[in-house]
């Protein structure tokens, strides 16, 4: 058996949790076209300025919806979030008008073989 | 002190040896005291005695495998190694031998055969222009033109540029020749036959076209003088720039290195021949390579020696063709074999350099302490008290003693104390003691072995050096020529090199062009 490498997207749909006067939704992002692509761990890509996902407070809205650490999000309520700097992602995110923040995610996940499902 | 004493007195009998060969002396003594120790210690490691059949020796079968085919542990068919004592009595024969051929007639003649040919040509040339003025003077007087202004100023001109052609000439050529080298400068050569025949030309016009025909145009004369003085003092420039100037720029790297210990230096040459390039050689090499120590080699010839002593073969099949098998065999057990000889090397000289930093501790520390014992009179105390003063010399004696056992074994573990007597270490502090030197500008003679300028000029100098090369040695430099500059301990292996071509360009970076951007990795929760 071997390993496969290969990324899938998926969609997110995260209900926004009201904090005091904030709408958090739970996890922390990086990357941009004002950023440098070098510094991000989780792009396979050292030369990709999307947006990624760095980390996930435990029992956030994020996690809850199944949001994980290394996500690269592609589209955030169908606005493109590819070609878009750190500042400009992070305010489409945080709408104060949206309680539902609906994601298109890639995310790299390693698959054990497929062969053996194959042969039985 | 008594310790101190002893290294005098062993050595004060050679000092009075004069040349090396006494070197040679020292060095064959001291190897014949050590072969019948060697041969003892390879006698006791023998553990198994079998009464063998007369089997070939040992040496006469590497010498035949040599010649044989396959050589696939080309890294290990090296001849066994014999005890050093043969070796040395026959360099002392051979060195004997030729210093009595070179006492006869040989080198020193070549020599001042050189120096007077070209004296005699010098002067030749020299009065050449003052002849060719007087001699119309002398043999034909009466009938000469007179001279006029143009002709005596002329005259002014000759007797100026002779004066300036003698002081180049002095300045250029009148140097004590520093070296005997194998051949004649080939340069140096080809301008006195360049000058010789100039010469020859100019007197064979003035005998034909003047002596002859008795011409009286005595400024024509004179200008003919004139002009071989210009031509002498072109040629005089084409000599500068053919001897000294041309191999000033550096063209090759050249490395050398020593063959008993592997110290090696680099130096810039430019276009000289070998034989010049190994008097540069030689000449750094009395300043830049430490002396030459045979002390500090005895010990990896014995861990050589002791490697392949403990192995011995014996034929059990009776006397038969069997000489490769025989060697290969030892070779293989003795590379097979699991010693530990690395192991000892490692402690050896890890043990070796804590003695002599503790001894070095404690040199410095007794030095310090000495020196502190002296101090400087001022010209005002001088006067007050007479009865104590010493000059610098008394004053080294006097502290000498307190430090005198610390330097002692200092030097005794460094292996140095053979070049360093009392006297010049008593020497020594008061030149130290004289110039204000702190003890630490003393010490740094004794604690760094130095370069083989620094010791006695007479016991430690090697004079005669043969030049080993594969090329002719007045050809000039090349890239890859090696040659060898051999003296009787040891040989200065140089390797010559060229500096490559370098291609230098431009690229003009505009002040203003040097801008910066922050490369940021924020992290932002939402």
């Amino acid at each position: 058996s071997f390993f496969i490498f290969f990324s899938f997207q998926q969609r997110i749909e995260i209900h926004k949790l009201r904090q005091g006067d904030n709408l958090i939704l739970g996890f922390s992002i990086g990357g941009g076209i004002d950023q440098d692509p070098t510094q991000n761990p989780f792009s396979e890509d050292k030369t990709d300025k999307g947006i990624y996902v760095t980390r996930v407070t435990e029992g956030g809205p994020a996690e809850v919806a199944g949001l994980q650490i290394g996500d690269k999000i592609m589209q955030v309520n169908g606005w493109d979030m590819t070609m878009v700097t750190h500042d400009q992602a992070r305010k489409r995110l945080t709408k104060r008008n949206e309680e539902v923040v609906r994601l298109l995610v890639t995310r790299q996940s390693l698959q054990k073989a497929v062969q053996q499902s194959m042969m039985s | 002190m008594s310790a101190a004493m002893d290294t005098e007195s062993t050595y004060s009998g050679y000092s009075h040896y004069s040349g090396h060969s006494k070197k040679a002396h020292r060095q064959g003594s001291r190897d014949r005291h050590k072969s019948p120790r060697s041969k003892d210690g390879s006698r006791s490691e023998k553990s198994v005695t079998i009464q063998t059949p007369p089997a070939e020796p040992l040496l006469g079968n590497d010498a035949s495998r040599a010649e044989e085919g396959q050589d696939d542990n080309w890294g290990e068919t090296t001849t066994a190694i014999t005890g050093t004592s043969e070796h040395s009595i026959s360099q002392e024969d051979i060195a004997r031998i030729s210093k009595d051929l070179e006492d006869s007639v040989g080198l020193d003649c070549k020599r001042y055969l050189g120096l007077t040919v070209a004296a005699v040509l010098g002067l030749l040339v020299f009065l050449t222009p003052i002849a060719f003025i007087l001699l119309p003077q002398i043999l034909w007087r009466d009938d000469l033109e007179p001279c006029g202004t143009v002709c005596e100023g002329l005259f002014i001109s000759v007797a100026f540029k002779l004066l300036i052609l003698l002081i180049g000439t002095w300045a250029l050529f009148f140097r004590q020749p520093k070296a005997d080298i194998p051949r004649v400068f080939v340069f140096r050569a080809l301008l006195l036959v360049l000058i010789f025949l100039f010469v020859f030309s100019y007197w064979l016009f003035y005998g034909v076209r003047i002596l002859d025909s008795k011409d009286t145009n005595y400024q024509g004369i004179v200008q003919y003088a004139v002009s071989l003085v210009d031509a002498l003092l072109f040629i005089h420039y084409l000599a500068i720039v053919l001897l000294e100037l041309r191999q000033l720029q550096p063209m090759f790297t050249v490395k050398v290195v020593r063959s008993t210990d592997g110290e090696s230096r680099y130096y810039s040459l430019g276009h000289l021949s070998i034989q010049r390039a190994a008097l540069v050689v030689l000449e750094n090499y009395y300043k830049d390579f430490t002396v030459y120590n045979p002390a500090l080699l005895t010990a990896s010839k014995s861990r050589a020696a002791k490697h392949m002593a403990g192995l011995k073969v014996y034929n059990v099949d009776g006397p038969g063709n069997n000489a490769s098998g025989q060697s290969r065999a030892m070779i293989a057990a003795a590379a097979r074999r699991r010693d530990s000889s690395h192991n000892e090397l490692y402690y050896e000289e890890a043990d070796h350099e804590r003695r002599v930093k503790k001894r070095r501790a404690r040199l410095v520390v007794a030095v310090e302490e000495a020196f502190t014992h002296i101090k400087r009179l001022q010209a005002e105390e001088q006067q007050k008290a007479p009865g104590e003063m010493m000059d610098p010399r008394e004053a080294a004696q006097a502290i000498f003693p307190s430090m005198a056992r610390a330097l002692q074994k200092y030097l005794r573990t460094t292996r140095q104390q053979q070049y360093h007597s009392m006297e010049s270490i008593l020497q020594h502090l008061s030149f130290c003691i004289t110039n204000n030197m702190t003890p630490k500008a003393f010490l740094e003679r004794y604690l760094n072995p130095g370069p083989t300028l620094q010791y006695d000029r007479d016991r430690w100098f090697s004079k005669q050096w043969t030049l080993v090369s594969e090329e002719a040695v007045t050809n000039g430099l090349q890239d890859g020529i090696v040659f060898v500059l051999k003296c009787l301990d040891f040989s200065l292996v140089v390797n010559v090199k060229k500096i490559p071509f370098i291609k230098l360009s431009e690229e003009f970076i505009d002040p203003k062009s040097h801008k910066f951007v922050l490369r940021l990795q924020s992290e932002t929760s939402v």
